[in-house]
């Protein structure tokens, strides 16, 4: 066995003080963790056991939002009845991944660090820059089905694989960050890192800091929708994920906040998206330019050429859907 | 005694109707489900042996060299790690279904990326883990090592060619033609139970557990692989948590296990890690499928091509067999055969359930969509009417032949709407509905089985054989059948298996398990009946037995004075396969919806009819269909191996990555059991079912993926990305 310490981390100030060091992770559900460490791709020497600190509550906000424990799991979540009619998009989103088996015991903060699904990540005889700094990119010019076509770098093409954050991402939440060198909100969107010359940076959290909370604001309303288009119909990652949250006010779009999934390192939040909405009026053309903009950049590595066409189809999909609902 | 039978002639004494218990093909739970479900049936690796060291084995990390030096050290002054042993017996891939030698060994010479290549013993698991990843292997590459099959030169697999009159001539002259070619990737059979092995040695006995489908062929290639004698060997393999092929041969821990106790000289207990299991034992080879056809106006074939282009290492016999049910399904007298095989260097190919026809039948399938379009005919029609009266190549009259009523049944429950069809007819918001079908082709095998059944004086009955039950319901319709035979209950009725202490059975594959093993019960209890007869004072023709009592009312604890009766039934088949082309048929019918936007696929609902002779117990039959469906449904829209271009290793190696169809792809699936007797399948009169439930499903929804959207695709699975780039606009 390679053996690690396991320590229940008494307090928020001592988990912060072990993770601060380069040989400890913190553990929450664990249903990530523990099967990159039997796989050996994750090696810590210590587990900081991070589930008594509390931070497990669901509560509202004096703002009229929502707080959702680090710790609260996704099922927790998903069911909770504000986020189930304030916020549907995310409950949708929860609900979308995974099994329900492993969304009982997976935690909201383990779902944001999740790691990428690459297979050259998760298998240690293959070359990986996120995993060996220095030892290649197995996926660029391998089996790259999965892979990011925004934001990639020489470096690293992997994807977020998450679906929880980009609806996350699509409502705006903050992320509350504690330990290190005190408390901090980031907002989401801000949260994860593309791979640049570092893919092994995936977020901002500096040695020391746990998650303790995500906070909602207010609830918007609008139509709410999350669609995830995948091989099978559950207990599979997202080919291509949309969170969309739209308002029509006088047959024009008056909000649109679009998050995509399965495209880049992170949930793909591109600000031009909703400004080329607003103010307009639906129609194909209008979904299209929408489109050439999210996709401006995008760039396919062969097998994953492909989710160019779908996430614009995607889009005009989810566009549609939400237009005539709201029509 | 043993009873030896050897089956010349069609069964036409339909005995088994005869009898009084009324048992037989009835809807029986199996008997072994509780234990199951509660855990107490235990498996391979879940047997207790104390002092039990555990070994993982060390695969490889090239594609294709030699291994030159294994440091030892490097994970001896580990924690509790015991030993490495790289012995040059060790087995490198599993052995082919039926191989009955040994597998191929010589752990240095490597010739698959993941290969076996040692194995580390320690005392717990995690530690032989950890050590197994820190061992230090220097190897000397071979620079060449092709993994694409369409760049080297195949070899053709000369018996498999038919060159009958002229394709190509028939083709030209013909109204209608079709040439088109299809693609299947590699499958994985995906078993639940991984493939794992416990070995302990007495002296020089050996017993081991293992998780394997065939104990009566795997003994001779355990044996061989050791240089043993067979009777120093006892395999047990009482459950197995699934095979569908990948159990048929033996693996490469069985033959790890047994050299690493003998080194240590305690039992060692070797499982293979879930992507050990998907990455060494075997695949089904990719297909790449050229179908070609030849009809008059109205549909009839008067030319049939089809040629598979399949992959395997060097040095294997096996080739899938792509083309196995395309030599009789349908007629046309200019006919062109012939597979070929790519020696390249990823994994062994062998058999996943239903070899051949899983893959060939939905190519074929396929191609008649095309034409029955061409001619502008209904598919179900089509097929009618090229239903040939006798094997077209052999010219050998069939046992039986359900193709006809399967189709017209099926179409009938499903609701087919006859006629000349057109794609893109009914939408339902973003989603486009159509219908297809396919018909169903298994070749039928049979085996020679032994199995001793013994009427005990207490009036219960023991059945005893090394035949394994893999989840498909042995255990319960030797049960049924030995009970109809002798008038009990099945639960007066108990069944050993997998023991290779018992009289050799056929093992489990090829869907021959049943029938022949079940010829075999039938045989020995026909044996004791005669016993029974004479002691009741009548012939074994006019002996009624039912609960336990004959007509006249003895027991059967009084006609036997305490004595037991125990007879071997020997059952072998004989003239009958040369006689004959066998085949268990089918049709199916699906409905699917195809998202415009995203080219997602989903099955609405799906109806399967099946002809494969005698029903022993319609529940297990049921399953064993709804299963074959389910994974129509995946070869279909979901699993494909994806091997890395470079050097060959597979990377979606377990069942997050390699997607077999959840409960949420799986609709209501409908079977329908045509019943028929097929005396000339083997003494019972029944055929296999565990393969024909996939070997043309796939079609069936391909086909209806045009119907519904307009989208033709060749290519299998239908993935999104695939049923998009093929979507008209
Ligand atoms: C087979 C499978 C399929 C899946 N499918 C999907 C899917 O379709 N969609 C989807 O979104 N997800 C999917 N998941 C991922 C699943 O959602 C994550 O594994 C889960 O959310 C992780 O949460 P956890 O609490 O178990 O994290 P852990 O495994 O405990 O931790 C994961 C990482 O987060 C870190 N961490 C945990 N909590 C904190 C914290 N509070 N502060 C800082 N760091 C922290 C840990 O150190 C670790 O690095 C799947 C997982 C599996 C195994
Ligand atoms: S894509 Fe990123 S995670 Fe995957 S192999 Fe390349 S560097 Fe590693």
């Amino acid at each position: 066995m390679r053996p690690f310490q396991y320590t229940r981390a008494p307090s928020l100030a001592e988990a912060s003080n072990m993770t601060a060091g380069e040989d400890t992770l913190a553990i929450a559900g664990g249903t990530n963790l523990l099967d990159l460490m039997k796989l050996q791709v994750e090696k810590p020497g210590q587990l900081a056991d991070i589930n008594r600190l509390g931070f497990a509550d669901i509560e509202d906000t004096d703002d009229g939002g929502l707080r959702l424990g680090a710790l609260a799991t996704n099922t927790e979540t998903a069911v909770h009845s504000r986020v189930r009619s304030d916020y549907p998009v995310l409950s949708r989103a929860i609900l979308a991944g995974a099994t329900q088996q492993l969304r009982n015991k997976a935690t909201n903060g383990g779902n944001l660090c999740q790691r990428t699904r690459c297979f050259y990540f998760t298998n240690i005889d293959q070359p990986c820059n996120k995993r060996e700094p220095g030892s290649g990119c197995g996926a660029i010019g391998g089996i790259a089905k999965l892979h990011a076509i925004l934001g990639t770098s020489e470096q690293c093409i992997a994807t977020y694989p998450g679906d929880m954050a980009v609806a996350l991402s699509a409502l705006d939440a903050t992320v509350d960050i504690a330990g290190g060198k005190g408390e901090r909100s980031v907002p989401v969107r801000d949260f994860h890192l593309l791979p640049g010359d570092t893919p092994w940076i995936e977020n901002v959290l500096e040695p020391g800091e746990v998650i303790t909370g995500i906070v909602l604001k207010a609830p918007v309303g609008g139509t709410q929708i999350y669609r995830k288009v995948r091989e099978r119909s559950s207990y599979a990652f997202a080919l291509v994920s949309v969170a969309a949250i739209i308002e029509l006010t006088d047959g024009k779009f008056s909000r649109a906040d679009l998050s995509f999934g399965g495209l880049a390192h992170k949930p793909w939040f591109d600000p031009r998206v909703g400004e080329a909405l607003i103010g307009q009026t639906p129609s194909e053309a209008l979904f299209d330019k929408a489109a050439d903009l999210l996709l401006e950049d995008a760039r396919g590595y062969g097998e994953n050429d492909f989710k160019i066409p779908l996430t614009r189809r995607t889009l005009r999909a989810v566009l549609t859907q939400a237009t005539e609902n709201a029509a | 005694m043993t009873v030896y039978f050897k089956q010349d002639e069609p069964d036409t004494s339909n005995r088994l109707d005869g009898m009084k218990q009324g048992v037989l093909g009835k809807s029986l739970s199996r008997v072994e489900g509780l234990a199951k479900v509660t855990g107490t049936a235990p498996y391979a690796a879940e047997y207790h042996i104390d002092g039990c060291a555990e070994g993982v084995l060390v695969t490889s990390t090239i594609t294709r060299g030699e291994v030159v030096s294994i440091d030892r050290t490097s994970v001896l002054s580990m924690p509790g790690v015991i030993a490495v042993v790289d012995d040059e017996k060790m087995s490198t891939r599993a052995a082919q279904g039926t191989a009955n030698e040994a597998p191929m060994q010589g752990p240095r010479q490597v010739c698959y990326w993941g290969q076996p290549i040692a194995l580390v013993v320690a005392e717990t698991f995690e530690q032989a883990r950890d050590a197994a990843k820190h061992l230090k292997v220097e190897y000397r590459e071979d620079a060449a090592a092709p993994l694409d099959p369409h760049a080297v030169e195949p070899e053709e697999q000369e018996d498999e060619t038919v060159h009958q009159g002229d394709l190509a001539h028939a083709m030209a002259e013909a109204p209608h033609s079709v040439d088109v070619t299809i693609t299947t990737k590699g499958h994985a059979s995906a078993a639940m139970e991984p493939h794992a092995a416990i070995a302990e040695w007495d002296g020089d006995k050996l017993t081991v557990h293992a998780s394997l489908q065939m104990p009566n062929y795997n003994i001779t290639e355990l044996a061989d692989a050791l240089d043993m004698e067979e009777d120093n060997i006892r395999l047990i393999s009482r459950f197995v948590g699934g095979g569908f092929g990948s159990k048929l041969g033996l693996s490469e821990e069985v033959v790890a296990a047994a050299l690493a106790a003998k080194q240590i000289e305690r039992p060692v207990r070797v499982v293979q890690s879930r992507q050990q299991v998907f990455q060494t034992v075997m695949r089904r080879s990719e297909t790449t499928q050229r179908l070609r056809f030849a009809a008059d106006g109205e549909g009839r074939l008067t030319g049939f091509g089809h040629e598979a282009l399949v992959s395997n290492l060097p040095g294997e016999t096996f080739a899938e067999p792509a083309l196995q049910s395309s030599h009789f399904i349908y007629g046309g007298e200019n006919r062109e055969l012939m597979l070929k095989v790519a020696r390249i260097h990823l994994m062994t190919a062998g058999s996943v359930r239903a070899p051949g026809e899983a893959v060939g039948m939905p190519a074929l399938e396929s191609a008649m969509d095309v034409l029955a379009e061409k001619v502008g005919i209904d598919p179900v029609e089509l097929r009618l009417r090229n239903i040939p009266e006798r094997d077209p190549e052999k010219d050998l009259p069939f046992s039986s032949h359900k193709l006809a009523e399967c189709l017209k049944q099926g179409a009938e429950a499903f609701g087919w709407q006859k006629g000349v069809r057109k794609p893109r007819q009914r939408r339902e918001g973003e989603w486009w509905i159509g219908t297809g079908m396919a018909s169903a082709s298994r070749s039928h095998s049979i085996a020679e089985a032994k199995a001793r059944v013994t009427l005990k004086a207490d009036g219960t009955a023991l059945v005893e054989t090394d035949m394994t039950d893999i989840g498909t319901g042995t255990y319960t319709i030797l049960a049924q059948i030995a009970g109809e035979m002798l008038g009990l209950q099945p639960d007066q009725v108990l069944v050993e298996l997998g023991d290779t202490r018992h009289p050799r059975g056929p093992g489990s594959g090829g869907s021959w398990g049943a029938s022949s093993i079940g010829s075999a019960v039938y045989i020995a209890c026909n044996a004791i009946r005669e016993e029974l007869a004479e002691k009741a004072g009548t012939s074994e023709d006019r002996l009624e037995l039912a609960d336990g009592r004959t007509a006249a009312g003895q027991t059967l604890a009084d006609l036997l004075q305490g004595k037991d009766i125990s007879q071997e039934g020997h059952y072998e088949p004989g003239a009958i396969e040369d006689d004959f082309t066998a085949a268990g048929f089918g049709a199916f019918f699906a409905q699917v919806r195809v998202n415009h936007y995203t080219g997602e696929t989903r099955v609405d609902r799906m109806l399967g009819a099946f002809g494969f002779g005698r029903v022993l117990n319609a529940s297990t039959a049921r399953s064993q269909c709804i299963g074959g469906i389910t994974w129509s449904i995946g070869l279909a829209l979901t699993e494909a191996l994806e091997f890395d271009p470079r050097d060959g290793h597979l990377v979606n190696c377990d069942l997050a990555e390699y997607h077999v169809p959840v409960h949420r792809d799986v609709p209501d699936l409908d079977v329908l059991l045509v019943e028929e007797r097929d005396g000339a399948a083997s003494q019972i009169q029944a055929k296999g079912i565990g393969e024909l439930g996939m070997c043309g499903g796939a079609a069936a929804i391909g086909n209806a993926i045009y119907n519904a959207c307009g989208a033709r695709l060749f290519d299998y699975p239908m993935t999104p990305d695939r049923v998009l780039a093929a979507m008209p606009e």
